[in-house]
Formats: C-alpha cells, structure tokens, sequence
C-alpha cells in the first residue's frame, strides 16, 4: 500500500518567492505527522497542494495514493481540512454550521456523530450559539468538528494553536491523540516547536525548504556538537560572556537557562563542563552552574537552520 | 527583581484596584500591581482572561470604569495624550505600511511622534545600522526583520516604556531569541518592557511576570518564585495550573 502522504521533489513559486523549493516526504496511514516552522516557512502552500487547492510548479504529490493533480476530485472528498484562518459561518449557529459542512459531502450530523463526539460534545451545550459569539478555543472546536464530520480519511489541520493560549494548546493536542486512536491519519502544521513532540513524525520546514524528518526523538539525537546549559547569575550579561569563549559555536537563551553549543565535536564532554564552569567563575559569574544536557527539538531547528542558510541569519553567532 | 526591589525602584506603571466592566462583565476585575523602571515585566494569560483589556487600558485606548492606574506618571484616565508621547507599542500583528520603504516608514512614524527631521534623520541611521537592513519594500522583508524593524519604530521617539503584545507569534526560534536580545538591551538602556507572549519559555526570559486569570491577577512574581512557589519546574506548569479551572468552563470571552 502506497504512503497516505507522499510528495517528491514540490517546488511552488510565487513570483519571485520560492514558497517550496524541492520538498520531499512521505506520512503513513494512521500516523500523526507534524509540519513545524515559523511563518513563511511554507505550510499553507503545502498544505493548500495536498488539499487540490493549488497545483505544484514542479515535483508531485499524491493523498491516499491519488495524484494532487489529477485526481482532485476523489481527494477532496476524502480529506478533512481546517484552514489557518477559521472557515466558520459566524451568522450560523454551531449546529446549523455542522449541518452545512455535512451537508456539502452529502452525509448527515448523525452519521459523523460517532468521529466528532470527543470534540463536539465539549461545545454540544452550545449548540444554539452563533460561531462568532463563540470564545477562541470554542470555534477551534467547532472547525474540528466540521472538518470531521463526513468521516474523513486523512485530517489536514494548518496552524490549529496559532494564537492560542498555552491550556488550550495542550488540550488540543490531548484531542488529537484521542482522533489517532480511530485509527485517523492526521497532518498537522504548528509553529510551535514544543508541540513537535507531540508527532509521530515531524517535518521540519524553513524558508521553503525541509531542514530533516525523523521522529522527534530521532531528530534530537542527530545533535552533532556538544550541548550545555548554564545557569546562575545576570544572563544577559552571562550570554555575552559564553559567547566570548573561543570554542562558542552558539549560545542561545533558553527558557531560565542559556544553551551553549561547543564547536568541538569529538571532544570530552565532561572536560568541556570542567572548563566552562572556570571560564565562568573567572569572568565574573561566579555563582554559574554548568550541566551537559540532551538537545530538544528547538535546539535542532535552530542548528539545521544555521547549517542551511547562515548567511539568512543575521547578527546570529 | 523581587518584590522588595520593586518596592525601591521608581515605578514606571503602578495600577490600583484597576477595572474594567462591559454591562455586566467584569473583564479586568480590580487589578493592583507596580512595574519598576528598567523591567521587563511579562503580563500572561489565557486567552479571554483580560489581558487586551487591560493593555487597552494603560495606554489610553479605553477608560476604566473603576480603579485607577499611572503610566510614566500620568493618569490613564485624564492624560490619555501625555501617555501616548511617552510610551511606544507594537501588536501581535505587524503595525507598519507594507507598501512604503524601511526609511519612508521611519519617516512617517518619526513625524507621527513628534520628533525634528534631523532627530528622525539621526535615529533612523543608527537603526538601519543596528538592524543591517536594506531600503526595500517592508512587505518584501522576512517576518523576523519586520517584527524587529517594528520594534525600533516603536522606539523611535525614545518613549519610557513599550508595550509589547505577542510580538514573537509565528517567529523562527532564532529571531525569536534575537528579538528578546533586542528587548534585554532596550531595558539596560532604562526602557521598560511591558510583554505578553504565548511562549512560556519566553517568560522566564522577563524579571517579574503576572498571569491574569478571568479578570484577576492569580500570580506575580519573578519566574523562579512563581515555580518555588507552585513547586513545579517550568512557568509553563505554573501557567496550566493556574489556567486551567478557567479555561475548562470557558463560555465566552
């Protein structure tokens, strides 16, 4: 059986921005896979081919074995898709938009009923309100459930946190678990790397081009330099401090620490803690603290990111 | 910057009992807290907690119904102007004209705020040097260059304090932490940084936060004693803990 996703070689212009320059990938049946980037990496124009919205310049793309191009038709009525920006009806009432979208695929409320009910029933009490009375997290809900309801096969979900607060992130993502288990195929973009490890596997996209796919665990494991955490004391005066150490490769603000990245690949790593922390304690800081630590998924975004395109970086070190 | 040092410091904000009712919704519920000058003060919140609200309400966009709150020593209810003078603000979503250049946007702002041709001549100069920008069309600049330009225009006439609304949404996580390079050497300048952000590692970057929930303010304090505090490890749980009973009987914002 051929991949739920796959896709060879996309490239997309728009005039002269290259929104997808040679991307390549493939999502299995059942898996939960992860677009992750900034804006303007690219995941709408991706995701806009894979619905049949718009059609590659170059490279190909097929959704549950049918062609992108060709077959649009067959796609378009086995897919679900939630656009970025909510495509709710604000003047119809939740119900009355869940029977529209029912309704356009020829199905009915309660033949999708089963599929939607973990996430409708939360917003179900309100069933009378209009969506534009609804409160952020509601109408993310709601755009769920209608692009649920005709029983897709694959689930194509752009930017569905955007904006939203940490709670309701975390909530979503528990909802998503909850659709795999159906046995569904979900593709979901995110610009938030944290959620990252919420896939079974990721797709790290930038500037159009994808910097690796793995499973995020995977992906952080390929860190190629050795990795610390300092800790203790002013940090932004400590940043400048690390970053004056001759062996810096980068040195970035992390969460209440700052992660250091020493150039040294083969070197000991214990001896590099050894000589950071006297480094420290001699310049100044002497109350710093400096462990070796495992990269996360942010930490090898942002190294693949270097790696692709230094020169895009500006002020970086 | 602990409470007690707060309570040294000049205040660049102070804000008593202040509230904000639409009929009978209370959206900022008497809200009392100090921000120091020179700190970067992170204001967090579930969304529809009141943050717009009460942001709206300190730079003079919206009266309060109740309370009372200073800005850069001015009364948010009667000297709506003098604030405006003296503080900057940039939103979650990009505040400059797509279609002029970098120079004629820091024209346009520098003659909205007051300042001398020369003044904007001077400081959009060393900004351009600062920031390695071309004179292009800003609408053909990369977001992270935009949302950096748009915080120096923000800063342009030189304003005591800037307030900050989401202004790292959707950045890669390299600009994002050049951005909060940027907003670490405003504050060693003097400036004070008023800021809201969905990333919660960002928090930890502020010295103080608050995190408002449904109209109050449920807890304020710098990052490491909201944890000790909470007895957890990361704002990011202090955040869930605290949001979480109102985000789960949310209704309506």
């Amino acid at each position: 059986m051929r991949p739920a996703v796959e896709v060879a070689s996309v490239v997309k212009r728009f005039d002269e921005v290259t929104a997808l320059n040679d991307v390549s990938f493939t999502a299995d049946h059942g898996e939960l896979f992860g677009i992750v980037g900034p804006d303007g990496a690219g995941k709408t124009t991706l995701f806009r081919i894979l619905t049949t919205l718009i059609v590659p310049d170059a490279g190909s793309g097929s959704v549950l074995g049918l062609d992108v191009v060709r077959d649009l038709w067959q796609i378009r009525s086995r897919v679900g898709y939630m656009p970025g920006r909510f495509s709710l009806y604000p003047d119809l009432s939740v119900i009355e938009n869940l029977e529209f979208f029912a309704s356009v695929f020829g199905t009915t409320v309660e033949k999708g009923y089963e599929l939607i009910a973990p996430v409708y029933r939360q917003i179900e009490p309100f069933r009378d309100r209009r969506a534009d009375a609804l409160s952020g997290g509601m109408k993310q809900k709601l755009a769920l459930s209608c692009a649920l309801v005709h029983r897709p096969d694959i689930l194509f979900l752009d930017e569905p946190t955007t904006g939203v607060d940490a709670v309701s992130r975390r909530e979503f993502w528990d909802q998503l678990a909850v659709l795999k288990k159906s046995g569904l195929t979900i593709v979901v973009s995110t610009p938030y790397m944290d959620e990252a490890i919420r896939c079974d596997r990721v797709a790290l996209l930038q500037a159009g081009r994808i910097l690796d796919v793995d499973r995020p665990a995977a992906i952080s494991e390929r860190y190629p330099l050795p990795l610390l955490a300092a800790t203790g004391g002013d940090r932004h005066r400590m940043l400048a401090t690390l970053r004056a150490f001759p062996n810096a490769h980068a040195v970035f603000p992390f969460g209440e620490s700052l992660h250091y990245t020493d150039r040294r690949a083969d070197a000991e790593p214990n001896a590099i803690v050894a000589e950071l922390t006297a480094y420290l304690h001699q310049h100044g800081h002497p109350d710093a603290n400096v462990r070796l630590i495992a990269a996360d998924i942010e930490d090898s975004f942002m190294h693949l990111m270097m790696e692709a395109a230094p020169s895009d970086i500006a002020g970086a070190t | 910057m602990t409470a007690a040092a707060v309570a040294e410091k000049p205040k660049a904000i102070v804000a008593r009992e202040l509230t904000r009712k639409f009929g009978e919704f209370v959206a900022v519920d008497h809200i009392t807290f100090d921000v120091a000058a020179g700190e970067v003060f992170g204001f967090l919140g579930a969304n529809g907690a009141g943050k717009t609200t009460a942001i709206k309400m300190l730079i003079g966009l919206l009266a309060p119904t109740g309370g009372e709150a200073r800005v850069a020593g001015f009364d948010v209810a009667t000297q709506t102007e003098a604030i405006r003078r003296n503080i900057g603000y940039m939103s979650q979503r990009f505040s400059l004209y797509e279609d002029l250049t970098v120079n004629e946007n820091i024209s346009l702002y520098g003659g909205i705020y007051g300042l001398s041709d020369k003044q904007i001549a001077e400081r959009g100069e060393r900004m351009r040097k600062s920031l390695d920008l071309p004179n292009e069309l800003v609408g053909r600049l990369p977001l992270g260059w935009k949302q950096k330009l748009a915080f120096s225009v923000a800063l342009l006439h030189e304003p005591q304090i800037v307030f900050l609304d989401e202004p790292t949404g959707g950045v890669d996580p390299i600009t994002r932490r050049q951005f909060w390079e940027m907003i670490y050497a405003a504050a060693a300048r003097g400036t004070t940084v008023f800021v809201t952000t969905h990333y919660m590692d960002e928090a930890e970057y502020c010295d103080r936060i608050s995190i408002m929930v449904d109209g109050r303010i449920a807890a304020l304090g710098t990052p490491a004693e909201l944890k000790q505090q909470w007895n957890v490890r990361s704002v990011d749980d202090v955040f869930v803990r605290l949001a979480r009973p109102a985000a789960v009987e949310e209704g309506k914002e």
